[in-house]
């Protein structure tokens, strides 16, 4: 019984076409207006190169699409005819030098094994014309952040086109995954992209349960969604504070700020830390709930609920915050589905993706999730949204503490993983879905993993929604969209 | 008294402009639910940077040193002319207002070219924002001081700030100028919604971008020139608000200051209520400005075609 979608399956049984057939059904699912979770690539033996697409099927199933191509072999790019792969595709010929004639910006995406100044050799895409100007900020951030380099075309105050370029936190993360006994790997993976530890973490589990042949009981399947959910309050209250923040709304940005600490302080009670690390362990999870803590936590969640209503309704009212963040930062739906945006960012532009919807089995299955999609694709209705999303959380949380208010069940310990087997695991985190891909070898030792965050998709989307405004709206643009710099960079 | 007044009028000089800065910050903090730093915190930054040297970029020229002192003489010479207790200022000439708008222009543009100097391309942007911003502001003053001027039939700024209220023109008068100056002070001071003295994003900063690069001694210049400003603007706001202007009395002087504070408790109010504008409505808050001036003349000419 998994609540996140996973899908598994024996090598020997992953439909391996020819690079024509493989193509050919890409496109055909692509062109369907289906979705593709992720695509990725890896050195086989000699020169070959394994490509694999996870396809999401209707249902919130998946099903794995694998392609072998040989040194004489020419791979076609898609991304020109289908948006959506242009960062699989870099990334693909990033890893792997398979080269990909016709694609229109094969700029690396994070350099990887390359020295920094490997970055100079590739310059930004660049317009030409005399009243044009260039703004370049970054790499780092005024705020010091995380580091990522912006860079504008102008026209006086309008954007023309911005060029993200990250890369500056590569660390080598997949290299090194593999290198780890993966039923240990819990700690590691959940540091990946810190703000998303809890999503990350059980994306991470589920796969290797999955591979060890594990089962959870519900008690536990509900521990973990409750602590997904107090990190998706917790982001979303940072996000909105930073918002208010950056549009000089005090009132919210201090509120939002000091309820975002009743939120993480939640987490740090039930699994030791603020930023929810911990929380899922490979085989089990690692919070306690003795009836006492239970009384606090739906005590802190009531108060959550009861003081967000009350700001919430002062942000969503002030003519101001209104006028400043209509309009703004306009991804169309049409454009959301073309770039593949996932998650929040496209709930928010009418495309009602959610992983945590229409489930079967699992902690959102004994207990639905209320649906939030808006249409509006702008800064107005990415900040709607995650008020949404903090209220349906919260009821939820508090519901599901009244159905499972005991969280007894044992940690299992995972066997050893079955060799020669594909697994994907794919969780709806707060930013959206994070998607584990791991490969076992002949001794069920991993041979490959591709970990991915949504923000990998997004950031363009965040470009694309930027043309036309003006620059002095790029930063609630980016914070709206608030993606992870170093979740892209691995 | 006179003496008495002036020595006040040099002390408030050099005490307020810090408190009014606290009095903002704590009124902002107040409305969030903290306590907020103390009143004379920015104060305490100036020694601080007093204190330090300042950097130079090596593509800026002599002339970015200078501006910062440029802003802080020009914002004294302003400040030398206007009413800040209500009465006769430290010094008054006739039609004092036009050295007024053009004192606080030329420390404009020492900031600006400052900008331009270090080849930023954020310092560029905001000085080009600061530069449509101000020339949509200078009419809006002359229109205001114009039309003061005109009705009380004064030619210094302080006798024309002390504008009796006794007829129906000079009640719009009156309104149209309280509410140009309040306009003409947010934008002057980059204060909310114009622009954010708080945020770290130079992106959308009109004012704070083009002092990024400025450190140390020549912060603290800006800090106090800026502050100055910000009091010069609300003792005008003030002296038109105050009963007793034009008096050389301690009520008068004491109402003044009261005031003066009160405007900075609303500046600090607007700041926590409402959000920024976007950019491109802030020519449009200061055609508001613009607006209220014309309209502030119009009525003096009716006044004065029927006393004829």
């Amino acid at each position: 019984m998994s609540s996140v979608v996973v899908h598994q399956q024996p090598l020997a049984l992953v439909p391996t076409l020819g690079p024509a057939a493989w193509r050919a059904d890409i496109v055909a699912h692509l062109g369907a207006g289906k979705r593709i979770h992720t695509l990725y690539a890896r050195r086989g033996s000699g020169q070959q190169v394994l490509l694999t697409a996870v396809l999401e099927d209707d249902g919130g199933s998946s099903r794995f699409r694998r392609t072998q191509l040989g040194p004489h072999d020419v791979y076609h790019e898609l991304s020109s005819q289908f948006p959506a792969l242009h960062c699989f595709e870099r990334e693909i010929h990033e890893q792997t030098g398979l080269p990909m004639p016709g694609h229109p910006w094969l700029k690396p995406l994070r350099y990887e094994g390359q020295d920094q100044s490997a970055m100079n050799r590739h310059s930004f895409y660049k317009i030409e014309g005399r009243e044009l100007h260039e703004v370049a900020v970054g790499p780092i951030h005024a705020g010091v952040i995380e580091p990522g380099s912006f860079r504008f075309m102008c026209l006086g105050e309008e954007v023309h086109h911005l060029e993200i370029q990250l890369g500056y936190q590569h660390r080598g993360v997949e290299q090194r995954l593999c290198q780890i006994d993966p039923r240990r790997a819990g700690p590691l993976v959940e540091t990946v992209a810190g703000d998303t530890s809890v999503a990350w973490a059980w994306a991470w589990a589920a796969a290797v349960e999955a591979l060890g042949g594990c089962t959870l009981p519900i008690d536990v399947e509900v521990a973990r969604a409750v602590a997904l959910e107090l990190e998706r309050v917790a982001m979303h209250l940072a996000g909105l504070a930073g918002l208010a923040a950056d549009i000089g709304f005090l009132q919210g940005a201090s509120s939002y700020g000091r309820l975002r600490t009743t939120a993480i302080n939640t987490s740090m009670r039930l699994c030791g830390s603020r930023f929810g690390r911990g929380a899922v362990r490979v085989g089990g999870i690692g919070m306690q709930l003795p009836a006492d803590l239970l009384a606090d936590v739906v005590a802190n969640i009531a108060l959550l609920r009861t003081d967000l209503a009350i700001i919430n309704e002062h942000f969503l009212t002030a003519h101001t915050v209104v006028h400043r963040l209509q309009g703004a930062g306009v991804l169309s739906t049409a454009q959301a589905r073309e770039l593949g945006v996932v998650g929040m960012a496209a709930r928010s532009a009418g495309v009602a993706i959610d992983g945590r919807q229409g489930r079967d089995q699992g902690a959102w299955h004994v207990l639905p999730l209320a649906a939030s999609t808006l249409v509006g694709g702008d800064c107005w209705d990415r900040a709607r949204l995650r008020i949404l999303e903090m209220e349906a959380s919260l009821a939820w949380s508090h519901d599901a503490l009244q159905l499972h208010p005991r969280w007894g069940s044992a940690r299992q310990t995972v066997g050893p993983l079955q060799p020669q087997t594909l697994v994907t695991a794919v969780v709806e985190g707060w930013r959206g879905e994070v998607v584990h891909c791991l490969e076992t070898g002949a001794g069920g030792e991993l041979v490959h993993c591709k970990v991915q965050d949504p923000s990998l998709r997004n950031w363009m989307g965040l470009a694309i929604a930027l043309r036309g405004n003006e620059i002095s709206d790029f930063p609630i643009c980016n914070k709206s969209f608030d993606l992870s710099y170093c979740g892209n960079d691995l | 008294m006179i003496t008495m007044i002036k020595v006040a009028d040099v002390v408030v000089l050099l005490v307020m402009p810090f408190v009014l800065t606290g009095v903002i910050n704590r009124v902002k903090a107040l409305w969030s639910g903290r306590k907020g730093p103390p009143i004379l915190q920015s104060a305490f930054d100036v020694v601080r940077l007093l204190r330090k040297s300042s950097v130079y970029s090596t593509t800026t020229t002599p002339l970015f040193r200078m501006a910062p002192w440029v802003l802080l003489v020009t914002s004294l010479a302003s400040a030398v002319v206007a009413p800040l207790l209500g009465s006769e200022p430290l010094a008054s000439f006739a039609f004092d207002f036009v050295w007024f708008a053009y004192v606080w222009g030329l420390g404009r543009v020492f900031i600006m070219l400052a900008a331009l100097d270090t080849g930023s391309s954020f310092e560029g942007m905001g000085a080009a924002r600061e530069a449509t911003f101000s020339t949509l502001l200078e009419p809006s003053w002359f229109l205001v001081a114009g039309a003061l001027s005109l009705i009380t039939h004064t030619p210094t700024l302080h006798e024309a700030l002390a504008l009796r209220v006794d007829s129906a023109a000079a009640a719009f008068v009156w309104t149209a100028a309280v509410a140009a100056l309040l306009i003409v002070l947010q934008v002057e001071t980059a204060r909310m919604p114009i622009d954010d003295p708080t945020t770290h994003l130079e992106l959308t900063m009109v004012h704070e971008v083009m002092v990024l690069d400025h450190s140390g001694p020549d912060l603290a210049a800006i800090q106090v020139g800026s502050a100055l400003k910000l009091l010069v603007g609300s003792s005008l706001i003030a002296t038109l608000l105050n009963p007793w202007a034009g008096e050389s009395s301690l009520r008068a002087a004491s109402s003044n200051l009261a005031l003066v504070v009160v405007v900075a408790v609303v500046v600090g109010t607007f700041e926590s209520l409402m959000a920024r504008f976007k950019l491109k409505v802030v020519p449009l808050y200061i055609f508001v400005a613009l607006g209220a001036g014309a309209l502030a003349l119009l009525a003096t000419t009716g006044q004065m075609g029927s006393g004829r």
